[in-house]
């Protein structure tokens, strides 16, 4: 049904920053170049095409213009080679960017060595997305951190409808869906933050599903796969122990996974505080914006599942207090 | 009215097709609007989600179904009879029965919103996002879901396509005019014919699917639903099937309806008529089988991705043999630029564009990038509205006359024409470059990203002016039927059997259907009787004026 008191709710990306004019034009990995170099050649082509459809349009626009009255034009049956001509002309055309296409999608997509075993498994959900890398058993959501410099096999599924995962900037585009297990090859030149978003129509909150890749030097990649290891440390300070008490009182961990444990219907908390985002790279993660967050996940994103929780001001401090301690 | 509801004439039965669309039209356009300013500036309020996620559904599904099919189909079922000699459809009552199931169709997605809330899950209803656990309704009707509405009304109108495609087929293969060989068939009925032919095979796929989706939501069988085993893709397999062909579904008639104008406003016979009507057999063919380059970012095998993008690049082949004809057509011709010429060449530039930015996706790893992006939304309205809408333009201003007995306003015209070309690139054109800086498709709102929003404020401005084209051209269809010039049998000095006949034609056609003797039978008429006056003449002894 209508929403009359949406206008209520406007909430304002803020992560805009991380993404250039052109995305699509920025490659930062040896697949995406591949992609953008062929789209350029192929605009380039069809603009050409374009022109010369238009020259003959505007040709015979002048030179046949007609008057009422004139006499019929003799009749002209078709050439059998002119028909020939522009049949196969485009043809050759075709087989070109045909074969061009064959050896970007070698370049970008090429089948994993049987039995290979993805470094990261990226699985979509209603509206986020969770990160496990299966040799060392951590678990993110909504920022996939690979090393630098190699491709990174990635596998891609969904916990729920169909959804899919697209970082312009360094790979193809490839559906999740549930049922089904596929993979992409995830690659950096460089260190950087690079974002993602949702590509597939996937309910309500479609438009707030985005995600960060950050890619690292080896070295960096490590650090941080150890510290995600390490279980945070425990809660220092009155409030901060006191929002671990609400936390445990109100079952946040029937849905979210937290050290090992826990639901598996949204991100895991254990090290939120070292993540940059929440809500799926909606909003930087700052105390201000967890409490914004904690009071009405609605007012945010409409449809989230998480329910507001009718928290009053000094939960919300004490639950953020504990929670920004968890690097 | 009872005569308008009771009637088996096919014109009249062809005008109410062609109306409901305009209804539907109307509706589907205002909901665009309403998209539209949503989206006119980043992190906007006007429509929340919800609402926003029911337009786009319903905007999709009125445009494709109750607006793109009827107009179409209507226009052939007025049209072919005429054109072929004949005094109505072969199955008079079929056809009225076909014509009804659209309205009722119609009617029954539509009252969704009232009773549960419209259909979230986009006119491609992709499982496991269309199954009850995830758009379920909470109206009064318990927990029944738009989409349980859009299924079924769907299926009724589907039901009504394929009576229609039956109907036309059986109307061309059997009630031709004496003379009127498939060789010298116009190329709109050729055109319609494969029309007929698609619908009669794809849409048969699409309503399979919609049943198994109405049982999977409400009888628990597990066809699309993957935790009972059933397949998603199996979902986008059927629809693609189905959707794949819809497209030439909506553009064949459009090919049909340039193919007759061009040559009349050229004054010269088309080019190639062997090519127009082959081509648009090949399209055709071809057509049924590229289904899944809408699936590229599936992630199916690469042997399977190939196959397809082949042979979807190879469309591109026979639909260039088109325009080429068109232009062949025009050239050498004398060229008499009223509207239905002018929208005309407008429909070849705009489709063009369209096509071309179809031949990106068909190279499968562009598709991989630009899938599901603002470029979709840009390519697929230059195929549609610069292409079939275009061409229902032209066809408008060729055949109202027909149709009513009245001209309809050049000077109006003109200003629909401009304000729509300047609308549909102002709208469109810009959100190709959306694609390119990553603005995805089906999003009710969106940060304020590089560039987004200017080219999303002058996409909206483009769309103001392009629905400010159809104000104009609904005024002149108003206004014209009133005061419009007296058209006459034949207006445009046309040559096919439809202007033999009083305009609007007589209820049963034709008094004496005239001679079919080549591809331009009044043409050649004419030229008969000239002749013979010629020799009658000279027998007198006297001098021949030319
Ligand atoms: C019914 C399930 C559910 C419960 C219970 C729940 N959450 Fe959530 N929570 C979610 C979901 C789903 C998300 C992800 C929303 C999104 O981004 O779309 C989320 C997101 C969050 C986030 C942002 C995480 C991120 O990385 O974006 C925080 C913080 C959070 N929840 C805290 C809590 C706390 C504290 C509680 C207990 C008071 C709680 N949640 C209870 C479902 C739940
Ligand atoms: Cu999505
Ligand atoms: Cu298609």
């Amino acid at each position: 049904m209508l929403e009359p008191n949406w206008a209520a709710a406007a909430v304002v990306w803020q992560l805009t920053e991380l993404q250039g004019l052109l995305p699509v034009f920025e490659p930062a990995s040896p697949e995406a170049r591949a992609l953008s170099e062929l789209l350029f050649w192929v605009s380039i082509l069809c603009a050409a095409i374009l022109l010369l459809v238009g020259v003959l349009i505007v040709d015979a626009v002048i030179r046949y213009r007609g008057r009422e009255g004139d006499l019929d034009p003799p009749a002209k049956t078709a050439s059998y080679k002119v028909e020939i001509a522009w049949t196969a002309a485009p043809v050759v055309l075709l087989a070109i960017i045909f074969g061009f296409t064959l050896r970007t999608m070698g370049l970008v997509n090429p089948d994993p060595p049987r039995n290979a075993t993805p470094e990261v498994v990226i699985r979509g959900h209603q509206w986020w997305w969770e990160a496990t890398y299966p040799a060392s058993g951590v678990v993110t959501a909504n920022e996939i951190h690979i090393p630098v410099g190699r491709m990174v096999l990635a596998r891609i599924e969904s916990a729920d409808v169909v959804h899919d995962f697209w970082a312009a900037n360094l790979a193809r585009k490839i559906d999740m869906i549930p049922g089904r297990e596929n993979f992409v090859w995830l690659q950096a030149d460089t260190a950087g933050t690079y974002l993602g978003r949702c590509a597939e129509y996937c309910g309500t909150q479609h438009a707030h599903m985005h995600f960060l890749v950050i890619a690292q030097e080896d070295s960096t990649f490590a650090a941080w796969q150890a510290s995600q290891l390490e279980r945070p440390a425990a809660p220092s300070g009155t409030l901060a122990t006191q929002g671990l008490a609400i936390f445990s009182e109100k079952a946040c961990l029937s849905c979210h996974s937290f050290g090992g444990t826990g639901g598996n219907a949204a991100p895991d908390l254990t090290h939120l505080a070292s993540r940059r985002t929440i809500a799926a790279a909606t909003l930087t993660n700052t105390p201000a914006n967890l409490a914004r967050w904690l009071r009405n996940p609605g007012a945010i994103k409409p449809g989230a599942t998480m329910p507001n929780f009718q928290l009053h001001d000094g939960e919300i401090a004490a639950l953020v207090a504990y929670l920004s301690g968890l690097r | 009215m009872l005569d308008w509801a009771s009637t088996v004439d096919h014109k009249k039965i062809g005008i109410l097709y062609m109306l409901t669309a305009l209804v539907f039209f109307v509706i589907g356009g205002l909901e665009a609007l309403a998209m539209r300013i949503q989206l006119s500036r980043p992190n906007n309020t006007f429509l929340g989600p919800e609402t926003y996620n029911q337009l786009f559904t319903m905007h999709g599904t009125t445009m494709i179904f109750l607006v793109g099919m009827p107009l179409l189909i209507g226009l052939a079922i007025y049209l072919v009879p005429l054109m072929i000699g004949a005094r109505d459809m072969a199955f008079p009552r079929l056809n009225a029965f076909g014509y009804w199931l659209i309205p009722f169709g119609g009617l029954l997605i539509y009252f969704s919103f009232f009773a549960t809330g419209a259909s979230t899950a986009g006119w491609f209803s992709y499982p496991p996002l269309s199954l009850r656990n995830y758009t379920l309704g909470n109206g009064p009707f318990g927990n029944v879901g738009g989409v349980d509405y859009w299924s079924i009304g769907l299926l009724i109108v589907g039901v009504g396509s394929v009576a229609s495609a039956i109907n036309l087929i059986a109307t061309i293969l059997l009630l031709r005019a004496p003379g009127m060989g498939f060789g010298r068939m116009p190329l709109f009925c050729w055109l319609i014919f494969v029309t007929a032919a698609l619908i009669l095979i794809a849409i048969p796929a699409l309503n399979a699917a919609l049943v198994m989706l109405f049982f999977d939501r409400r009888f628990g069988t597990a066809f699309f639903d993957p935790t009972g085993g059933g397949s998603p893709l199996l979902w986008q397999n059927f629809f693609w099937i189905f959707g794949h062909p819809e497209v030439y579904i909506l553009i064949l008639p459009a090919f049909a309806i340039i193919s007759e104008v061009i040559p009349v406003f050229a004054r010269k016979p088309i080019y190639g008529y062997e090519f127009v009507a082959g081509s648009g057999v090949s399209i055709g063919l071809f057509g049924l089988f590229v289904w899944a380059h809408h699936m590229f970012a599936a992630g199916l095998s690469q042997g399977v991705t190939i196959w397809f993008g082949a042979a979807s690049m190879l469309i591109a082949v026979p639909t260039g043999v088109k325009i080429f004809n068109w232009i062949g057509t025009l050239w050498g011709g004398s060229l008499r630029f009223r509207t239905p010429l002018l929208f005309a060449l407008a429909f070849i530039l705009q489709f063009t564009v369209g096509g071309l930015s179809g031949i990106v996706f068909a190279t499968i790893a562009l598709d991989w990038q630009l899938t599901d992006t603002y470029f979709v939304v840009a390519h697929l309205h230059y195929v549609l509205f610069g292409g079939t809408v275009f061409a229902v333009f032209a066809g408008t201003y060729y055949w109202f006359p027909k149709f009513t007995g009245r001209m309809l306003s050049e000077r109006l015209g003109r200003w629909h024409l401009w304000l729509a070309v300047i609308g549909l690139n102002a709208t469109f054109f810009v959100q190709h470059m959306l694609g390119v800086m990553g603005m995805p498709r089906r999003v009710y709102t969106y940060g304020d990203f590089p560039g987004w929003a200017l080219a999303n404020g002058i996409s909206t401005v483009g769309a103001v002016i392009l629905g400010s084209s159809i104000v104009v051209f609904l005024w002149n269809m108003y206004v014209s039927l009133r005061h419009g010039d007296i058209a006459g049998d034949n207006p445009w000095d046309a040559w096919t059997l439809e202007w033999a006949t009083t305009s609007p034609p007589q209820p049963e056609n034709f008094d004496t259907v005239p001679p079919v003797l080549g591809r331009r039978p009044l043409y050649e008429l004419t030229a008969q009787r000239e002749s013979a006056n010629r020799r009658q003449s000279v027998g007198r002894g006297q001098e021949i004026v030319l």
